[in-house]
Order: C-alpha cells, then structure tokens, then sequence
C-alpha cells in the first residue's frame, strides 16, 4: 500500500511538528509514508470564504499530487473534510468533467490520522508513552463532517502513562472557522474565550485536539491569557515514546 | 410596534454590540442550554429518529419538485370545503389581502396566532396604518409587543428577555393595551402567565376576526393545521367569526397521512416534547363550530427565488422547529437581533439571503458569514437542511455579484493571490515566505482602533524556522 | 397578470427538471400500550385515573368542580351540569369544567384527539372552562401518530391534546396553564 502524507498548507508553513510528529507514527508502525512534494492545499480557505474560482488550482495540485497513492493521511478533520465534500463542488463548478471524476475517485482514499490509524491500520495502541494530563476537544469538522466519533479517545486512552480529562461542552465549537475567525472576530473570540474557560476548568496539563487550526486559535488565547495549559496536535501526542 | 429590523447594521458590528451586552448573553445562555438537553432527551427515546428524518426531507423534497400540482390542488380543496383562498405575491399583497377582510367585517381590531410569515411580511404595521389593532396572544409574541421591542428566536420571540425584565414590561405597558397587570405580580413564571391569560381573554372573547398562520396545509384535504402550547391558538381559531390564514406556498404537504412524519418531528424538535400541548387541524368551515367564514392566503414573497436555487432550495423544507437556532454557537453567543430578521440563526443566515437575493444588500451579504461552519445546526435539523452546504455556496454567491465591483475587497486581492499560490508547490515554496504568509492569512482585516482582528485577544503563533516541505527536502529525500 | 397566475408561473419554472426523490418507507408502529398512554398523559402533569365503566360516574363526580357544561351525547350522567346549547364564549367563561369524551389516544406521545362530534362538543366548549374531564376508553388508544390519522376524519375540526395548556416562553421553563384548561383530568376506562 502507497501512503501519501498531506500535511496540510497550514502545518507546512506554520506547525511543521506536526507533519514530523506523523511521519514518526507511521513509521514507527511500518507504514513507509511518502511526502509528494507536489502538494499545495485543499482549497479550503478559498472555498469557505465563497472563492470558489480561487480554488480550482488548489484542488488541481491536489489531486495531481495524490491520485497515484492508495490512501492520503492528513493530520486535520477539517481538510480531510475538504477533500472529501467540497473538492467536488469546486470541480463542478470549474465545468471540467475529468478533474470531477478524478476528484471523485480520489475522496474515499482521503483519511483523516485517527480514522487511518483506527479502521486502516486497526491499532489503538499506537505505543505512545506520555504521563501527562490531558484534555481533549474533538473539533467540528471531525466530528460531524467526516465522523469520526470515539476514535481519538480510543487512540488517547491507549497512551501509556496519559490520563484523559473529560472537556464539559466538548462538542461546541471552538470559535476558529477559518476566516471567520478574522471576520466575525468578536464572536469567534466569545466561543474561543468560553472554550478555554472549560478548558482551564479541567486542570489538564495539555488541550489535544486533531486540528492545529482550532489549536492556533485556542493557543492564541491560552497564551494571551499565560493560562499554562499546552497545546498538542493528536499526532505529536501519539508520536511521543 | 415601532421598533424595526430595518437599517440594522451588518453582523459583525451588530453582533459587537449584543456580545457586549452581559445580560443578554446569560439570558441566551441559559435558555440555550435548557431547550438543548430537552430536546437531546426526547429524540433519543425515538428509534427511528434518523428515518424520520430521511422521510421528512424527502417529502418535502418531493412536495416542492412539484409544488404547482399541490399547491392547485390545495386551492380546490380548500374553496371545496367552504374556504376562500387569495394568492400574494409580495408582502404588500398579502398585508392589504388582510385588511380587506378586516374592515369588511368593520373590525378595528384583530388577534393574532404566534406566526412567522405574517411577521415576515410586517402584517402588524400595515394593520395599524389602517386604524386596525393586531393583538399578539403567544405570551413570548405579547412581551415583545408591549416592549416595542424586536422577536430574537423563532419559537420563544422573547428568549433574550429574563422573567424580571418581563414583569417590568407587563407592569409598565399591560395597562396601554386593556386589562392592566395586577399590582402585587411578582417575577415567578405561572404568575406572569397568569397575568398574560388575564390580560387577553377579553381580547380573545371580543374579537371578530383573527390571523394565523400554518404549520402545515394539507393539498389532498385542504385542512390546515396550527402547532401550538398555550392554547392561544385555540382561542384564535375558534371564538372569533372569521379566520384569516397566511400561509407560505412552501408550507403545503401532498396528503393526509404525511403529518405523521411531521407531528413527530417537530414538537421534540422545537420544544423537546414529545407532543406540544394543542394542534389544531381545520378543513374550510364546520357549520356551527368555530368561524363561519374562512380565508387562505398563499403567500410567495421570494420563496418561489429560494426555490430557483438549487443549492439553497432545501431550506424550504424548513418547518420553523429552531433548533438549530439552539444548538447554534454564534446564536447563543450574540442572540436573534444581530441577523437582523425575523428569521435569526443558521436558518436565518440562508433563509434572509435565498428570499431577497443576495449582491445588494451589506446586511444581507454578512450573514451566509454568520457561522463558523461548525455543522451542529446540520446535525439536529429534523428536515436535514445542510445548513453548512448551502451558507457555502451563498458565500460563492455574494462573492460572485461583487466580481464585477470597481472597487474589489482587499480579501478579494489576498483570495487571488493565495488561490494562484496554491497552483504549483514551486510557486508557494518560493513565495512561502511564512510570516508573510500567515500575516496575510490572519491579518487581513484590520479594524480600528489599532490591532488586528486576530490579534485583538489572541497571540499569534510563532512561525518555523523552517517549513515541513524544507525539513522534507533537506533530510528525507 | 394574477397573483395567482404568476405565482404559479414561478413555481413552474423554478421547479423546471428538478426530480422528486423516492420516499422510504418507515416502521408500522409497535403494539398498543394503555399502560404508556397512561404514563406518557401523567408525564405533561395530567391527572391521569383509571376505572372501570360501573366506576365512571363517581369518578366523574370526583373529578369536577363549580359549574359544569357538558355536551350533547356525553355517555355518561353528570349531576347539575348544564347542557351545551350554543352558549356564548362569555357565557363559557363563567363555567368552571367541562366533561367530554374524545375520538382516539395517542400511547407514545400521551395525545388525546378530539374530532368533536356527539359526546365531545364543539371546539370552543373544551377550550373556555379552565378544567378539562376527559374520558377515553382503553380501547380507543393506538399506538402511536399514524395509527391515529388512519381514524380520523379531516373532514372534521381536531383538536390535539397533550397535556394542560403549557408554555416555555419565560427562560425556557415549563409552566403548565395560560388560556386553555389549565387542569386536565383524564379518566382512562378499562373493563
């Protein structure tokens, strides 16, 4: 089996651990994952924002980049949710028949880490060690766009040494959503500040979630408000040993 | 009533301003919570939840593929049955369609069914101006009327209101209106409905003519049907002479035996019951029992745009439950007002748009914005309306009209770039100069005084040293 | 061009090749259930009895207070009630119960449906009095909202009810009783 790691536009440029973090994974459970370095973004900031034209080049490099590979890991539920439900919408749009069809075949091979590491690879145990306080909020668009449901918790609990903390209100949104987060910002920060009360509340060490985008946003008031509670990507905490 | 929705500000300036207001939030808050967990309680004791709501979305679905069919039939059915029925095309039709029928009745006055549309269409106002009194009796619907203030929720208009602002309001205005409230009204619930029930019976056993609207019409019979809790309704449709209906031409549903689907959706939906308290159901006139003159008016108004929309034509299936207004984090946080419509929430940030069109309007084109996509309104919406779906294709929308402005947005210019970035990875690693970058992503928008919109309370992230692509390049390849 | 015609045109074109979906087909509904009936009307703060036909009219008496109106048809005797003769809204609203009996219940979500024919009165007279007697039979329950439809006639005016008069319009809390019957007493008969 190829395995293609997406690292995603906004880890490339901005959390490039995080990439690191699954390479390490993977490989340290035999899967030799490759980096096509073809690779941009999934669109979805263009999209989101209603640059639907804006996009069509995005979802081109994506899929020229990976169509040739049996499954593309991406360390974010919400470009894994890109590729799966918008890409096609871009590509309708574009008018072009043969990028829809290559979008199409594409998206069932499009997983998200947990979802790879869970139904893929069947381990829950990942051989993680990391005696650490841990919360985790489960970000939207995992959760309800692509469903991933009870698999990062699985994944965590199996952590050596980790203790997972329960997040009261869990599955409200963090406040980030792309550029709305820029947009409406009074309101993004209101649901981010309300987060990060609950967070706090839990007295965990480290908040994990599987987005780095939602962790950039509650990171931004974690450390405005020096609440000493550490951001983690999933990824990083299942590299640890 | 004079206060209006018209002029309000674009969301992100109104939702500024009720954010800011810590009363509101904590009334918000509060009743948010409570409709939550009712609701999540009572759908789960239903097996075939998901069915059901399969089933409600595709008989609506198919309702609206051939909606000219059912909504003739309607007609024949109700004008059959004793009814008349009047077509509008606008709100200024429908709202003279009424006062017709008032003053042919000689009435000065009309008492109202807690409805949706005849908020839409402003049918209060235009009744005033004609010297006719439109009397609120949903007690939600009564506190915003004596308030003069603006309905901030679909169900509970009065959501943003807590139980000591309500009686105050009673204390000060009930007297204007008729029966005063008493003197010794404390701020306990039963007691303010208590006032409320006093206060209206009066109206209710006077009246001659009333004003509903329907949560449902059935094409096949031609019988109407009003969900409701109080029994306000009830008095409505049933004491006075005459019955004045206003009714969306999406409302209608092809036969008798498709209200199961919907009478199971909908009360667990919109108030965590398993059944609300009263539906009423009525096929044109029942001599001798209740009003002996009936009319219907169905009323387009831009649903017939919403429904030229491919994307955005599920919204039609929409039965005005408002859960998603109650499991909505934006809603919750900043409240019904900031949308600027009688129609708040997600439901509201596609509806308001696919009515009126979208490229005109600053307050309408913020709202498909309203949301941070997170999919939790998709997630309880009885008629599975992909909320998500259609706010992003309305987004395409208002970015497309603007396409040809003289003047394009400085998200416009950054979009441009970005997009042509994302083209090659040659390109983006050369122009990947990261807090360049990320600089533009998050500091785009600016706004006074000083300070970005993401750095107003947030850090921001410390860029790499190097990017993944570089690390990659240099020690794997 | 007419409102009507217009409207129509729109619709027409609006809806131009847009396909109408199958719909699926759902679950018949489980067995009757007295018992749930029973507890799903107690739920929404009913007063819920249960009694046998001999036992009826004592409980009847039981369940009544001050003025009573009952409607033609009712099959039960009820002392000093006065009979449903076309009174006014006014004059209903000086009457404190009222006694009927009802068209068919609802077990899953605890709903009596009235179709207002002989024994339960026009729409008006269950609506006024602020106490609502209600009798159904045990063997008038179904279980659940499609059942019903399948009896009713739409030909009728229907009245569903699920409990007293309620709202949740102050802060979301329930408070049972606004202006129709604030007190609900059902008689469940059984023999």
């Amino acid at each position: 089996m190829r395995v293609a790691l997406q690292v995603t536009c906004l880890n490339d440029a901005l959390f490039p651990d995080t990439g690191k973090a699954v390479v390490t994974l993977l490989r340290r459970l035999g899967v030799e994952v490759e980096f096509p370095e073809g690779q941009t973004c999934c669109g979805q900031p263009m999209v989101n924002t209603g640059y639907l034209d804006e996009a069509v080049p995005a979802v081109r490099s994506f899929v020229d980049a990976f169509e040739s590979y049996d499954a593309v890991v991406t360390p974010s539920g919400s470009c894994a949710g890109s590729a799966r439900h918008q890409q096609r919408i871009v590509a309708k749009r574009a008018g072009d028949t043969r990028l829809q069809e290559r979008v199409a075949s594409l998206e069932p091979r499009v997983f998200e880490l947990s979802e790879f590491l869970v139904d893929v690879l069947g381990v829950t145990d990942v051989g993680a060690s990391f005696p650490h306080t841990v919360t985790y909020h489960p970000t939207c668009h995992s959760l309800r766009a692509l469903g991933v449901g009870d698999r990062p918790r699985r994944l965590l609990e199996a952590v050596h040494g980790l203790t997972l903390v329960d997040l009261p209100g869990a599955d409200q949104c963090c406040g980030f959503g792309g550029t709305f987060a820029v947009k409406n910002a009074d309101t993004s920060i209101a649901m981010g500040s309300d987060k990060v009360r609950h967070v706090r509340e839990t007295g965990a060490e480290v908040l994990v979630a599987g987005d780095n985008s939602c962790l950039m946003h509650l990171s931004g008031l974690l450390t405005r408000q020096r609440a000493g509670v550490r951001t983690m990507h999933l990824a990083e905490v299942l590299a640890m040993t | 009533m004079t206060a209006t929705f018209v002029g309000m500000p674009a969301f992100p300036e109104a939702a500024r301003t009720a954010l800011a207001d810590t009363q509101l939030r904590h009334n918000l808050a509060h009743a948010t919570t409570t409709i939550r967990d009712k609701r999540a309680r009572v759908v789960a004791e239903v097996a075939d939840w998901e069915d059901l709501r399969v089933a409600g979305a595709a008989i609506k679905d198919a309702t609206l593929a051939d909606l000219e069919h059912h909504l003739v039939q309607l007609e024949a059915a109700i004008t059959a049955a004793g009814g008349t029925v009047h077509w509008a095309r606008d709100a200024a039709e429908a709202n003279r369609i009424v006062a017709d029928i008032a003053k042919a009745h000689d009435a000065d006055e009309v008492v109202k069914v807690k409805s949706m549309v005849t908020q839409e269409i402003g049918l209060n106002e235009a009744l005033a101006a004609e010297g006719i009194a439109a009397w609120e009796t949903d007690l939600a619907e009564l506190i915003v009327q004596l308030g003069d203030d603006l309905p901030s929720h679909i169900l509970v208009p009065a959501i943003h209101r807590n139980r000591a602002e309500i009686r105050q309001i009673f204390r000060e205005h009930m007297a204007a209106a008729g029966r005063p409230a008493p003197d010794d009204l404390t701020d306990d619930p039963a007691e303010l409905a208590g006032a409320a029930r006093l206060h209206l019976r009066e109206k209710f056993l006077r009246a001659k003519v009333a004003v509903s609207g329907a949560n449902f019409a059935v094409a096949e019979t031609g019988t109407l049907v009003v969900v409701e809790s109080e029994g306000n309704g009830r008095m409505c449709l049933t004491l006075p002479e005459v019955l004045v209906s206003v009714v969306g031409i999406e409302k209608v549903l092809p036969t008798w035996q498709d209200l199961d689907v919907f009478l199971r959706l909908l009360p667990r939906s919109s108030t965590g019951e398993r059944m609300n308290p009263y539906t009423s159901m009525w096929t044109g006139v029942t001599p001798g029992d209740g009003p002996q003159e009936i009319h219907v008016v169905l009323l387009d108004n831009g649903r017939t745009n919403a429904l030229a929309d491919e994307v955005g034509r599920q919204a039609l299936r929409c039965i005005r439950c408002s859960a998603c207004l109650n499991v909505c984090p934006v809603y919750e946080r900043v409240g019904g007002h900031a949308y600027g419509s009688v129609y708040p929430g997600p439901i509201g940030a596609i509806l308001n748009p696919l009515l009126h069109g979208v490229g005109s309007d600053p307050q309408t084109d913020s709202l498909p914005y309203a949301s941070s996509l997170c999919g939790a309104c998709f997630e309880v919406c009885p008629v599975r309306i992909d909320i998500p779906e259609v706010l992003v294709d309305l987004r395409a929308q208002v970015v497309d009209a603007h396409r040809g402005d003289r003047r394009p947005k400085a998200e416009s210019l950054a979009m441009k770039a970005t997009g042509a970035a994302f083209g090659s990875a040659r390109r983006l690693a050369l122009g990947e100069k990261v807090a360049g970058l990320a600089g533009r992503m998050l500091n785009r928008e600016s706004r006074p005084p000083g300070g970005s919109a993401w750095t107003g309370a947030r850090d921001l992230p410390v860029p790499a040293r190097e990017s993944f692509r570089s690390w990659w390049k240099r020690t794997q390849r | 061009m007419s409102a009507r015609e217009e409207i129509l045109r729109r619709v027409r074109e609006a809806t131009a090749g847009v396909e109408a979906p199958t719909r699926p087909a759902l679950a018949d509904s489980g067995p009757v259930s007295v018992d749930l009936f029973a507890d799903r009307v107690a739920d929404y703060r009913a007063v819920v009895e249960r009694c046998t036909t001999d036992q009826l009219p004592e409980r009847v008496a039981a369940a009544v207070e001050g003025r009573v109106v009952v409607p033609a048809g009712l099959g039960v005797e009820v002392a000093d009630a006065i009979d449903d003769d076309q009174l006014t809204a006014a004059e209903l609203d000086r009457i404190d119960t009222v006694v009927t009996e009802a068209r068919v219940g609802i077990a899953e979500t605890g709903t009596i449906v009235l179709d207002h024919g002989p024994g339960q009165g026009r729409r008006a007279l269950t609506l006024v009095p602020d106490r609502h007697v209600c009798i159904v039979r045990a063997d008038q329950v179904v279980a659940d909202v499609q059942d019903a439809l399948a009896l009713l006639d739409h030909a009728r005016p229907l009245t569903w009810i699920s409990g007293p008069s309620a709202t949740s319009d102050i802060e979301l809390d329930r408070v049972e009783g606004v202006h129709g019957p604030r007190n609900l007493h059902v008689l469940l008969v059984e023999d």
